[in-house]
This record gives structure tokens, C-alpha cells and sequence, in this order.
């Protein structure tokens, strides 16, 4: 599971972000590092939506954070339309704030209890001071218009709206600023199935009336393979697999992603739970993680060779690209069952 | 309540080899239950009439959005909810006992011993302060009448079904030394520790990675199966319960609106509710940037239910009649109810269909959305 290796990365000339052997560590105090994030790479072309999956503690709300320099990378750069975020101090990131923003997972929590609606949306227009006041209450009713909320709410408190709702106006507080690049972090896994099922249309109908450019993290598949137009599967800080989800889906080279997809339960009864063939144990402390591929402690294929090298990046179909040693060939399957030769 | 001997309890606990051989019967049955709570809008319908069977080793399923009543549902059979502002009224037989009056001090034996619950959150439904061992063996020591060792051996046994690694030294740690599937394996634990006959999981892996979930849903299938443990599975995720279900109840405003063993419901669902739900989860198997259906809309106010169908004002088959009459809930088979006047895959549901798409518009006066053929295979694009 390498995440070192940038053999997935489309010519620089054509993307709008360019992340490039991203690093972020925190402290555990007592000497204790947790390594988050190491060295991933990653882009994203204009007006594409790209989706990081991976289970909790992969690093990939980390990486999204990192990407708008909340924290900020320990190494790597961030390139966002040519300028390195990583480089960048006070007034001149400041100034490239209003490109990049954020929708989180809690929708409730997300939005300051005691503002009204319209001002939350219209903060940002008012730090920059766009235009005169009337020009921005029309476009915070344009905007709330097609988040789907009645303008004529505006002046109500976000306790007064359902989730979904408050989704909404996330939304419209993350597009009132024009942004080239929204990172939704887990922005559906907090609401029910008909909501989610809503949120996401409204991200789609948003992308194409807006021109947005997306990074969807997320930990459900089945949601990341219906927005994305490329797919990240990520573990414990590394890069395992990236592709169309088209392919990447009905062809997993990864044993992780594999296994990810083995895991997915399907609303038919008709199809068999495999309560054999799934992924066994837990994703190791970032604290101390394997060396070589970070993945060996649970994958069924590992040898030595998995402990003493980290795998690159390499391509194993055609626009599909996995870090791997022995990546699986189309068709072929996975036993999880089988005893993991290599351990530690 | 008398007290199981410890070879008894031994049986029930150890995890393997076990042969019940108990014949199918009801464990449980709730017959027009209500739970209301008093509140200065109103009265809040939570639960408005609810009857259902469960049979000895048998897994139910309760499906229904966020406000639909589900977990009030459950709690309520189990005497969980809090008294002040509460109206509960209808029946519960368990084994035969009347438990709709029980107070806290008479289901006391019931809690643990006999039913026992997994709740959605395992950081929050475990004690922060305790260490772990007690709290698996807190119950054991309460119902069955063992010493303080033999009860910690037990625990061990049990951290050991459930499959937590090194078991003797969890013991003695903390909930938050725990990752998020460790900890619902011991609440697993906790609500496994007294041989409970029905085992209520409300939510159990909506807060765990999809790995994990497998994992824990796995684990409580095969405890099931060994114990010859009834289970009610509470979940918004009708994947979830896809396979793992005998029967599926569907709630919607506090009522059924649909029951029928997993397979026909799947294969054959009558009410709308069922199928809207059914297509909105996004599948693997559907190609990307496929637009979702929605539910317009959110559940009712509980305290204001609009009249006929509570589900109508969302309802893309919608009549008229819809809204003046509510429909009753009509047995088509043997098992399978619902509550609808104009079902899915009926030529009532075809013309109600039909009338909507001509006019534009439902009865209600939503915006016409065409409900797809619900398909369980479908090929990548």
C-alpha cells in the first residue's frame, strides 16, 4: 500500500488541484506520532468530482483538510490553479480562501446556532464586501433558491430546519462565494436514505449549473461510485488504488478495495450474505504502522517481499493504477480466509 | 424468576456445540400497542397501534426513516422510555406475560436476563468509567446467582465469543481503549452475558466502517443461531436487512405500513413507502451519475398527522381518496399486510399511476415523479 509513486497523476497543465506527496502527522504526545497522512498524491480536473474511500482512520477527511491548510501538511505540496497553497502565509492564503471550501458530515453542528440562516449564508460575501448589500442579499436568495430553500426562511435559525435542510444551506454557504473547489467531507452519511438520496441530487444539479469541482469523502461506496468520476480507496495514510469507478468497481486490482466491495450488504435478499469471505480484523494504529504495505496485516496475499518493500504506484489496467505487489487480475477473487503468511 | 444453575448458564453461554431443539413458538407478541408522549405542542403520536409476532429464534426487521417510530417501538416493549409526559397503552405478551404494566421494578428480572438491547452508539451506551470485565459481568451478578469469580471467568468466555483478542487483559481496560467495533463487540457481550430470548439491535453498525459491519452483523448472526435467540433488527438501511431478516416490518408515522417475510417484501411490495425506499440507496451495481429517486418531502408531525394516509403528501401514486380515507391494513397473503388503497403492482396502482402522470400532478399536489421499476440486478453501464 504505497501511497509513494505518482503514476496516477494526469500532465500538470491539466488539473486544478495538484497534490503531491502529502504528509500530515499530529502528536500523540509522549513522543507518540500519528501519521495521518503519508505522502499522499492525488488530482482533480476542473469540473470533475473526485472520491476518497477508505474505512476510519484512512486519512481521508485529513487529506481534505489538509488540502484547504487546516492543518497544515507536515511536507508535500498543494497546487491549486498553479499557486503552491503550501508556500503560502496570512494575507496571500487568505486571499485564496474563498476558492476552496468545505461541507462536513453533521449539518446541525456545522452551522452557528444562533445566526440566522441568510447571514451565514452571506458571510462570506461580507467579509469580502462583494459588491453593495442589495447585490448580495439577491445572490444569497439565488443561491438559497437553488439549494432548494424558500429565501422567505431566510430570516429563521438553523434549529428550526431537518437535517437535509441544514445540509441545504451548507451547501449554499459553501457555493455563495464561487469556489473552483468544494471538499464535501462525508456530506450524506449523517441522513436517512430519502435525504441522502436528495443531497446528492442537489450536488449533481449544482455541479452542472455551477461548473463545481468536487472531492467527496466518503466511506460508503455505493454513494462514492454514483457522484465520482474517478475513485481514490485509500488505508491508513496511503494511496491503495485509483480509477474509473465503472472499472475499479467491477474490477478491484487492490485486495483492499476488494475486500471493500465484499463487504458492501445488497438491499436483495435473493443474494447470499457472505458470512465466510469477509475482510477479518481491524485497521492498525496509525501510531506505530506496518512497514512495507501498511494493508499485509490483513491481506491474504502478503509475503516477505509486502514487509521488507512499500509498493508503487503502477498501472494495472488501462487508466486504473494500484499499489500493490500482487495486484489481482481481472475476474479473479479473493479468499480472506485464507492464513496471512506475513505477519508483522 | 427462578435462578438457572451455573451448568445451566454455562450451556447457554458457551459458544459452541449447542443443540437446542426448542420447537417455533411466540416469544413475543404486541397487540395494538400505543406509545404517546404529552408535550406542550400536544399529544406525540410515537407509536400509534402497532401489532406484530415474533417467533423463538426468529429476526425481525424494522425499517423506517429518522421519526418513523422505530426506536420508540423498542423501547417501548422494553420498558425503557422515560414516565413523565408518557401514554402507553395496548398489549405486550412475553411468554405469555403481560408486561404493558410492569413499571422498572417489575421488569428488573426481564432486563439482561431475558431481553436485552445493543444500542447505535457503543461509546456513549457503555459506562466510561468501568472497566469493561465489570461491566459484562455487572449483569451476570445481578440475574444469575454466581460467585465473583466464576462470573469474571464467564465474562472472559464471553469477550472471547465475541471475538475480542486477548480477552483476559481487556478485562481490565477502559471503553475508550477500544476502536468503535471493539466496543459494539462488547456491548454484544454485555446484552449476551444472561442468555437473553430476544435481542433487540437498534441500529447496531450505522456508527461502524462497512468492513466492520459485516464483521458485527456476522457475529451477532451466529450468537443468534447458537443461543436460538429471537432478534429485532432496528435499521434506516434496507440492505442491512436484506439478508439477514426472517420478516420486515416497514413504520411510517408511527404504524405499520407494510409486514411481510423478507423475500416477498422484496420480491412483491405493496406499499409505495417500501418501493420510494427501496430506490433511493444508491447500489454498486448501477452505473455512476445515475440520478437517484427521492422521497419529496419529510415524514408528518406526529402531533398533526395529516388525515388518510400519512404517507399520501409524499406518495406518487396519490388519489383523492388517499387523503380523506385512511387505509386500513389488509392481509393480501397469509403474513404479509400493508396499508395502502392503490398498492405497487396492482391494477389500482397502475391507473392511480397513470391518473397522476396525465395530470402532472398527485392528489396531494406534488410535482409527479415516475417510480421506476424497482430492480434487485441491474448491469454497470
Amino acid at each position: 500500500m504505497a501511497g509513494t509513486g505518482d503514476a496516477h497523476l494526469r500532465p500538470e497543465e491539466d488539473s486544478l488541484l495538484r497534490v503531491e506527496d502529502l504528509v500530515v502527522t499530529f502528536s500523540a504526545g509522549s513522543k507518540k506520532v500519528i501519521q495521518a497522512v503519508s505522502g499522499i498524491s492525488l488530482d482533480v480536473i476542473d469540473g470533475e468530482t473526485v472520491g476518497l474511500v477508505g474505512e476510519s482512520g484512512c486519512g481521508k477527511s485529513t487529506t481534505g483538510r489538509a488540502i484547504v491548510q487546516l492543518p497544515r501538511p507536515v511536507s508535500g505540496k498543494v497546487m491549486l490553479d498553479g499557486e503552491d497553497l503550501t508556500t503560502l502565509k496570512g494575507e496571500a492564503l487568505r486571499r485564496m480562501r474563498p476558492e476552496m471550501q468545505m461541507i462536513f458530515q453533521d449539518p446541525i453542528s456545522s452551522l452557528n446556532p444562533r445566526r440566522k440562516v441568510r447571514d451565514i449564508v452571506s458571510e462570506g460575501l461580507d467579509i469580502w464586501s462583494v459588491g453593495d448589500k442589495a447585490s448580495r442579499d439577491a445572490k444569497v436568495d439565488e443561491v438559497l433558491n437553488a439549494v432548494g430553500i424558500d429565501p422567505v426562511n431566510g430570516d429563521r435559525l438553523p434549529h428550526e430546519f431537518s437535517g437535509g435542510q441544514c445540509q441545504r444551506i451548507s451547501i449554499a454557504r459553501a457555493m455563495i462565494t464561487n469556489p473552483k473547489l468544494i471538499i464535501c467531507d462525508e456530506p450524506v452519511s449523517a441522513l436517512d436514505v430519502s435525504v441522502q438520496a436528495q443531497i446528492i441530487n442537489l450536488l449533481q444539479d449544482m455541479k452542472t449549473r455551477y461548473g463545481l469541482t468536487l472531492i467527496f469523502i466518503a466511506h460508503d461506496l455505493a454513494v462514492v461510485k454514483n457522484v465520482s468520476d474517478r475513485v481514490v480507496v485509500m488505508y491508513l495514510g496511503k494511496t491503495c488504488e485509483v480509477g474509473k469507478p465503472e472499472i475499479l468497481y467491477r474490477q478491484p486490482a487492490h485486495p483492499y478495495t476488494a475486500a471493500l466491495l465484499a463487504a458492501i450488504p445488497v438491499p436483495d435478499p435473493n443474494v447470499k450474505v457472505s458470512t465466510e469471505n469477509i475482510l477479518g480484523g481491524e485497521v492498525p494504529s496509525p501510531v506505530s504502522p506496518p512497514s512495507g504495505c501498511r494493508f499485509r496485516t490483513r491481506c491474504p496475499r502478503a509475503t516477505e517481499l509486502c514487509a521488507a518493500e512499500e509498493p508503487k504506484m503502477r498501472e494495472a489496467f488501462s487508466g486504473q493504477y494500484v499499489a500493490c505487489h500482487f495486484p489481482l487480475s481481472p475476474g479473479e477473487t479473493i479468499d480472506f480466509h485464507s492464513p496471512v503468511t506475513a505477519k508483522n | 424468576m427462578s435462578k438457572p444453575k451455573p451448568t445451566d448458564i454455562e450451556k447457554r453461554v458457551s459458544a459452541a456445540g449447542s443443540t437446542v431443539t426448542q420447537s417455533s413458538e411466540t416469544l413475543l407478541e404486541v397487540s395494538d400497542l400505543t406509545t404517546y408522549f404529552r408535550s406542550s405542542r400536544g399529544l406525540v403520536r410515537a407509536v400509534d397501534g402497532v401489532s406484530f409476532k415474533l417467533d423463538r429464534g426468529k429476526t425481525l426487521g424494522i425499517v423506517g426513516e429518522s421519526g418513523s417510530g422505530k426506536t420508540v417501538l423498542a423501547r417501548s416493549i422494553m420498558e425503557l422510555l422515560p414516565r413523565s409526559g408518557l401514554e402507553r397503552n395496548g398489549s405486550i405478551l412475553f411468554e405469555g406475560t403481560e408486561l404493558i404494566d410492569f413499571g422498572p421494578k417489575e421488569m428488573r428480572p426481564y432486563w439482561g436476563a431475558q431481553m436485552s438491547m445493543i444500542f447505535q452508539d457503543p461509546m456513549t451506551s457503555l459506562n466510561p468509567v468501568m472497566k469493561i470485565g465489570n461491566q459484562i459481568s455487572e449483569s451476570i451478578r445481578e440475574h444469575l446467582d454466581v460467585s465473583k469469580q466464576y462470573a469474571k471467568e464467564l465474562s472472559e468466555q464471553l469477550l472471547v465469543s465475541v471475538r475480542i483478542p486477548e480477552a483476559a487483559r481487556r478485562l481490565d481496560e477502559y471503553p475508550h481503549q477500544l476502536s468503535g467495533g471493539m466496543r459494539q463487540r462488547v456491548c454484544i457481550a454485555v446484552a449476551l452475558a444472561c442468555g437473553p430470548k430476544l435481542l433487540f439491535a437498534d441500529e447496531p453498525t450505522t456508527a461502524l466502517d462497512v468492513t466492520v459491519q459485516a464483521q458485527v452483523l456476522d457475529l451477532m448472526a451466529t450468537a443468534q443461531n447458537e443461543r436460538f435467540m429471537a432478534m429485532i433488527l432496528i435499521t434506516h438501511d434496507l440492505g442491512v436487512v436484506a439478508g439477514r431478516t426472517d420478516e420486515i416490518v416497514v413504520m411510517y408515522a408511527g404504524r405499520i405500513v407494510e409486514r411481510a417475510d423478507t423475500k416477498t417484501l422484496f420480491s412483491n411490495m405493496k406499499m409505495p413507502y417500501t418501493e420510494a425506499l427501496l430506490k433511493s440507496i444508491p447500489r454498486v451495481d448501477q452505473p455512476s451519475h445515475l440520478r437517484l429517486s427521492t422521497i419529496p418531502g419529510r415524514p408528518p408531525d406526529l402531533v398533526n398527522p395529516p388525515e388518510g394516509c400519512k404517507f399520501a403528501p409524499r406518495c406518487a401514486y396519490a388519489q383523492d381518496r388517499c387523503t380523506q380515507e385512511e387505509p386500513p391494513l389488509r392481509e393480501i397473503t397469509p403474513g404479509h399486510e400493508y396499508r395502502c388503497w392503490f398498492p405497487v403492482g396492482t391494477p389500482e396502482g397502475a391507473g392511480a399511476l397513470a391518473n397522476n402522470r396525465a395530470q402532472g400532478t398527485t392528489a396531494t399536489g406534488l410535482v409527479f415523479q415516475e417510480p421506476e421499476v424497482a430492480t434487485t440486478t441491474r448491469g454497470d453501464g
